[in-house]
């Protein structure tokens, strides 16, 4: 039986945190070990993500889209996922776990409000008490969702601090949590954080590259040339890409916001631009950062990439090789946004948009998996007041 | 010439032979520029400072309530850089033993050998790093150690008794006990944990124990004192007292004097 969970990935990882919260990272990691390999535990997590959320997700091959790229391009589907993104996976886990450690009280930190909306559904079936910590700028830009968590029973928390987007929530919920931690969970909402959250939220986003693998082996009877998905922290994609790291012939790639343009500076792709890696939330990572080591601000039109850092063990996949990361604007994504609505009748959420952009792109490819993380109702407003001079593009 | 980590014991040595409890306000170096904070830090030891904990700003301070995250803020938005906050500790580093408390981010970022230097070519005696446990800080400790320098850590009421003794036996200057489960920040009263936190690191220790975290009148500072802690750290008071007074090194001046007295 497997004793631990990974604490680095290459140099990447480790907890840097508050000596307050490390008994707490110890009991969440022992937790996890015995409740990832309990019959009972995965048995109740399989029947609320197959009944409740809506597991398995379909592999839609996107005709019109494979058209326009040339390639057949396979949707996953998380979008149709009940709350309408891939964040129910974890969300429902991490709840089950909480409820396993006997704490009854969830906070989380959301961007989109993906995150939160899911965080908070869960502790609405699961009868916990939840507090989501959202940035003042997200509440605004996401005003939908922001309603949808007060419906559920969550009290949003806004945070006015910097630049009052992700960044600021998390650190508003990892304040919460020293000063909380015997009776709450932090449920993160991405692959990033102390050990042992990377390894645990990558375990529990695994089944869409599981499924995804599955379905298209069973439709194709092969696997995809590439696996493709957008990264903030980069949960879905890592969730995508742990499916396929023995299938060294399917290139990895994640997408992040070019935001302005990199050359810009106003954008979230620490992966993309390189650079030095720095300790932000608690880990080592691919970070934004300054010369004086001061965390910089992030820019993109999607809430939930406008965020400096990154998982872990994406910093890793790319310096190992296995994956290679690269960005796209928010005018790509504004327009792919657009275009996938006319072509396939889907609206994607902006983040997923920043995935499917990359993939409409020309490339040797002759199939791709693009992991559709969530759908874009909430970004409704946003879109169409940029889209504005794009009209009829 | 001293090192730094004997420079610190003999500040707790001294404090002791007068039988009472060393005083450690907290600077936010940078804040709200340079050169004021340099003029706190001088009222600091005019009011009876034993040591001065030298804040290096930080975008995001995980461990810090309000008052220090906006002081932090302020600090950076007026050009605050770690080289400018730490000459302010060179400043004042021949009057008493400062350390200077940085989060693990701006010392990765300039490399733990040139951080480490960084403090040595300037007398600075020692560093804190709120974000760096036990686990993490072999290759920071390794860099202070060389130089004679403290890697003082932090422990809390969380922390449980097997991991006290590591973390104890590997402390350098003193022991940093947080007083309270949660971030630094004023308290009504010193927190019930108190006792128990001071008498468990005293067990698990060779190195003074100072207690921060919710330390803010004289009284809360007696009462520390009275628990065991041979050093008192007091922060968000005197870095509110900055924020809100007119002429902020009389106004700190005036509140560190009364908590030496009160420690007397």
């Amino acid at each position: 039986m497997i004793t631990s969970v990974e604490h680095r990935f290459g140099p990447y990882g480790g907890q840097y945190v508050p000596e307050t919260l490390m008994p707490a990272l110890a009991e969440l990691e022992r937790a996890w070990i015995d409740a990832r390999t309990d019959a009972e535990f995965r048995s109740s997590l399989d029947v609320l993500l197959r009944d409740y959320a809506g597991r398995p997700t379909p592999l839609y091959l996107a005709e019109r889209l494979s058209e326009a790229a040339g390639r057949s391009i396979y949707l996953k589907r998380e979008d149709l996922l009940h709350t309408g993104a891939h964040k129910i996976n974890n969300a429902l886990g991490q709840a089950l776990l909480a409820k396993r450690m006997g704490k009854r009280r969830i906070i989380a930190e959301t961007g989109a409000g993906q995150h939160g909306v899911a965080t908070a559904t869960a502790c609405a079936l699961l009868d916990l008490e939840c507090v989501v910590y959202m940035g003042t700028e997200d509440m605004r830009r996401q005003k939908p969702n922001v309603e949808r968590m007060g419906l559920l029973g969550a009290r949003v928390e806004p945070v006015d601090a910097g630049t009052r987007t992700l960044k600021e929530a998390t650190s508003a919920a990892i304040r919460d949590w020293v000063t909380n931690v015997a009776t709450t969970h932090y449920v993160i909402g991405s692959a990033v954080g102390p050990a042992p959250y990377p390894a645990l939220v990558r375990d529990l986003q695994r089944v869409i590259g599981d499924e995804a693998r599955a379905q298209l082996l069973e439709r194709e009877h092969r696997l995809p040339a590439r696996a493709i998905a957008c990264v903030g922290g980069g949960s879905n994609a890592i969730g995508t890409f742990a499916a396929f790291y023995a299938d060294r012939d399917v290139e990895l790639v994640g997408v992040e916001a070019a935001g302005e343009g990199i050359e810009s500076g106003r954008h979230g792709a620490p992966l993309t631009v390189g650079g030095p890696g720095g300790v932000l939330h608690g880990a080592f990572s691919a970070i934004m950062q300054d010369a004086e080591g001061q965390i910089s601000e992030a820019h993109s039109i999607s809430a939930g990439l406008d965020y400096p850092g990154t998982g872990p063990e994406h910093a890793w996949l790319r310096d190992s090789g296995r994956a290679r990361y690269t960005a796209v604007t928010d005018e790509e994504a504004l327009a792919t946004f657009a275009r996938t609505a006319r072509l396939e009748g889907i609206i994607p959420a902006l983040e997923s948009a920043h995935a499917l952009a990359f993939a409409l792109k020309p490339a040797e490819s002759d199939l791709d998996l693009v992991c559709l993380s969530g759908r874009g109702d909430k970004d409704l407003a946003e879109a169409l007041a940029r889209l504005g001079p794009l009209a009829g593009a | 010439m001293q090192t730094g980590i004997e420079r610190i014991a003999a500040a707790f040595a001294t404090a002791a032979q007068q039988h009472r409890a060393a005083l450690m306000p907290y600077l936010m170096g940078g804040f709200p520029d340079l050169a004021t904070s340099q003029a706190i830090g001088e009222a600091y030891v005019d009011g009876g400072a034993d040591l001065i904990e030298l804040g290096v700003p930080f975008s995001d301070p995980l461990a810090d309530g309000p008052v220090i995250h906006a002081a932090g803020t302020e600090a950076l938005r007026n050009g605050a850089t770690v080289a400018g906050v730490l000459d302010v500790g060179a400043a004042l580093a021949p009057r008493v033993p400062v350390l200077a408390m940085c989060y693990a981010n701006p010392i990765y970022r300039r490399g733990l050998e040139e951080f480490a230097d960084a403090l040595a070519e300037r007398g600075i005696a020692g560093l804190i790093v709120p974000d760096l446990p036990f686990e993490e800080a072999p290759a920071v400790l390794a860099a202070l150690d060389a130089r004679g320098l403290a890697l003082v850590p932090l422990v809390a009421p969380t922390t449980p008794d097997e991991r006290l003794a590591r973390i104890g036996a590997r402390a350098r200057g003193f022991l940093y006990t947080v007083s309270l489960t949660g971030t630094t920040g004023e308290r009504a009263a010193v927190d019930g944990a108190l006792h128990d936190v001071i008498a468990r690191a005293a067990r698990h220790t060779d190195v003074p124990v100072a207690v921060g975290f919710g330390i803010a009148t004289p009284e809360q500072a007696a009462e520390a004192a009275a628990a065991g802690a041979r050093g008192v750290i007091v922060g968000s008071r005197l870095v509110r007292e900055a924020t809100e007074a007119d002429d902020p090194p009389a106004a700190v001046g005036r509140l560190v004097r009364g908590l030496a007295a009160a420690l007397r």
